[in-house]
């Protein structure tokens, strides 16, 4: 029988971040492409805007770019300020992929096993 | 010994149907010894090619126009002589022209720098390009102007316009190389056109073909950053391993007259190149996929798909272009705010309870002093980057006891004797702070705010200039 288990995104997809103005882009890559449809269902609009939604973050799109086995999420008002403006030693915000690598999503437990 | 300034650009093949472009910087502070192994790849492998430099960060151009209000001929990328002086012979020798926006705020000056490096090194027949038209600051009415983007906060009455540039596409820059410039200077330019134009100029491309420049588009793309995509900001120890970090090799694409295009790097340097690598940079400061908007070029990747072809090697195909924007993209720099930062660190046994005071103390006290517009206290260690202006994250953690905690308050202040102040709070926390805090800094730096306007492009017209090396003073 499957089971399930709550694996960070960083143990099976990798990330980058880019900016530009007040917005923050996340690409999204799982390194199994047979995990894009488990990430297309869990890792959701409104799940990452609710982990950027302590710094003001007002939207979250995401577009799907499924022969680059990839995502895109572009977060808008996330940068408090910009890259100028912000207070933040990170006024880039290009740290962010790694707290979109820190939510956890549901894996079954063999595509855990592969490399 | 033929004179080096008559030999160029015609000891290399003029058929071939492949053309390396080559990436010698990503920023204003990249690795300065980067371009060296580009270049020797580009000389051994002999087909025709071209270097760039990407040297132009949004604010580098206000910073380097505060440089030249002190000192009118600088203004232009500091590193400038250290960066061409190792491969300038080896490049006009090989008939490899180099591209830069490297000119900055004072394209001229480094005109004229590099006019001396090249005498110096012993090309005063060197022909240098210089691309101007960028800065519109004296041309274009901004507060006729609409917004397209701004920082928040930015009070337009009491701030000062520092520069406002336009990023000019790669026709000038071509314009310049089909007038013999074996290196071309300019100040802002779109990133990509650095690659777009010597491959614009080489294969013949029209300003319309839309597909042609879609590909140069997203070898700019791709190459802008540098490392970027070939190993930098992508290795991350035990899941992302790359080879030889202190070393990576910066980026070369293959371009082909069939409009292929495949990304690689110098052979024996370290870093890596796979699809990992190539995703994550196509994607880098990306939006909508399907409209990357150049100002030569809109690029649509949501067909784009990538192949291995070898060791560090790989094919990009399925780009797509449309008509570039009608509009130009100019970015104003104001000045007028300060930025104050003051840090100290704790550490050992209850160091969470005294860092957490130690940032309520900083707040009170700059709050009570009246010194800052905004404030933010950071708990380097527990949460800063992630976190937000109010400290959401720090105030609200609960994971395990740090050991080390290093807490760093941050003002916005309307005076630079306000932001000294307020960072210098930090450093009073030396003898008034919690048991065993030690270790402050503090510093004050000018604040930068940009808004970005469209203009018609023909408000931005180019000038392009082509001299010797010798006629430059």
């Amino acid at each position: 029988m499957t089971q399930n288990i709550e694996t960070p995104l960083h143990r099976i997809a990798h990330s980058r971040a880019g900016d530009k103005g007040n917005r923050v882009n996340l690409s999204l890559m799982p390194y199994d492409p047979a995990l894009y449809p488990l990430l297309a269902e869990q890792v959701t609009e409104e799940k990452v805007l609710a982990l950027f939604r302590h710094r003001g973050a007002t939207a979250c799109k995401r577009y799907d770019l499924p022969l680059l086995n990839a995502f895109n999420f572009v977060i808008d008002e996330v940068l408090e300020g910009g890259v100028n403006g912000s207070l933040n030693l990170d006024g880039h915000g290009k740290s962010h992929s790694f707290r979109l690598l820190a939510m956890t999503i549901e894996v079954p437990s063999e595509k855990l096993n592969r490399p | 010994m033929i004179p080096l300034g008559l030999k160029m650009l015609k000891g290399v093949p003029s058929v071939s149907d492949l053309f390396l472009v080559g990436n010698g910087a990503g920023f204003s502070g990249d690795r300065i010894d980067a371009p060296i192994p580009v270049v020797r790849s580009l000389v051994k492998r002999g087909l025709p090619a071209a270097m760039f430099f990407e040297c132009l960060g949004e604010r580098t151009v206000a910073l380097a126009q505060l440089e030249r209000r002190r000192d009118p001929e600088a203004g232009y990328e500091p590193m400038l002589e250290r960066l061409l002086e190792p491969i300038l012979v080896d490049c006009a020798r090989a008939g490899i022209p180099i591209l830069g926006n490297f000119g900055a705020a004072n394209p001229a000056a480094a005109a004229r720098a590099i006019a001396r490096l090249a005498k110096k090194l012993g090309l005063p027949e060197l022909r240098i390009g210089l691309v101007t038209g960028d800065d519109v600051s004296d041309r274009v009415n901004l507060d006729k102007l609409a917004v397209h983007e701004a920082d928040a906060g930015l009070d337009m009455s009491s701030w000062k316009l520092v520069s406002a540039n336009a990023y000019i596409g790669a026709a000038p820059l071509a314009e310049a190389l089909a007038a013999g410039a074996q290196i071309v200077v300019a100040g802002r330019t779109s990133d990509p056109a650095l690659a777009i134009a010597p491959l614009m100029h080489y294969f013949g491309w029209a300003e319309d073909d839309w597909q042609a420049l879609a590909v140069g588009a997203a070898a700019g793309h791709l190459l802008e950053c540098g490392s970027q995509v070939t190993g930098g900001v992508f290795w991350d120890p035990g899941f992302k391993d790359i080879p030889d970090p202190a070393n990576i090799g910066f980026p070369i694409a293959e371009v082909g007259r069939d409009l292929s295009l495949l990304i690689t790097k110098p052979e024996g340097t370290g870093g890596i190149v796979d699809q990992r690598t190539v995703k994550e940079q196509l994607l880098y400061e990306l939006h909508d996929p399907s409209t990357y908007i150049t100002p030569d070029v809109i690029l649509d990747i949501t067909g784009a798909h990538l192949t291995p072809s070898g060791q560090d090697r790989v094919a990009v195909h399925g780009l797509q272009g449309r008509q570039r924007p009608d509009l130009l993209k100019v970015t104003a720099c104001y000045e007028g705010s300060w930025l104050g930062e003051g840090e100290i660190s704790v550490a050992g046994p209850n160091a969470l309870a005294r860092a957490r005071a130690t940032a309520d103390v900083l707040l009170q006290r700059v709050k009570q002093r009246g010194l800052a517009r905004r404030a933010r206290a950071d708990l380097i260690g527990v949460a800063s980057v992630h976190d937000s202006d109010d400290g959401a994250l720090w105030r609200g953690y609960a994971g395990p006891e740090p050991q080390d905690i290093r807490i760093r308050l941050a003002v916005e202040a309307t005076t630079r004797d306000d932001a000294d102040q307020a960072s210098r709070e930090a450093l009073a926390m030396l003898c008034c702070g919690t048991a065993g805090t030690s270790g402050a800094r503090w510093r004050v730096t000018p604040r930068i705010l940009t808004r970005s306007f469209l203009v018609p492009r023909d408000m931005v017209p180019t000038e392009t200039r082509v001299l010797p090396a010798r006629e430059w003073n």
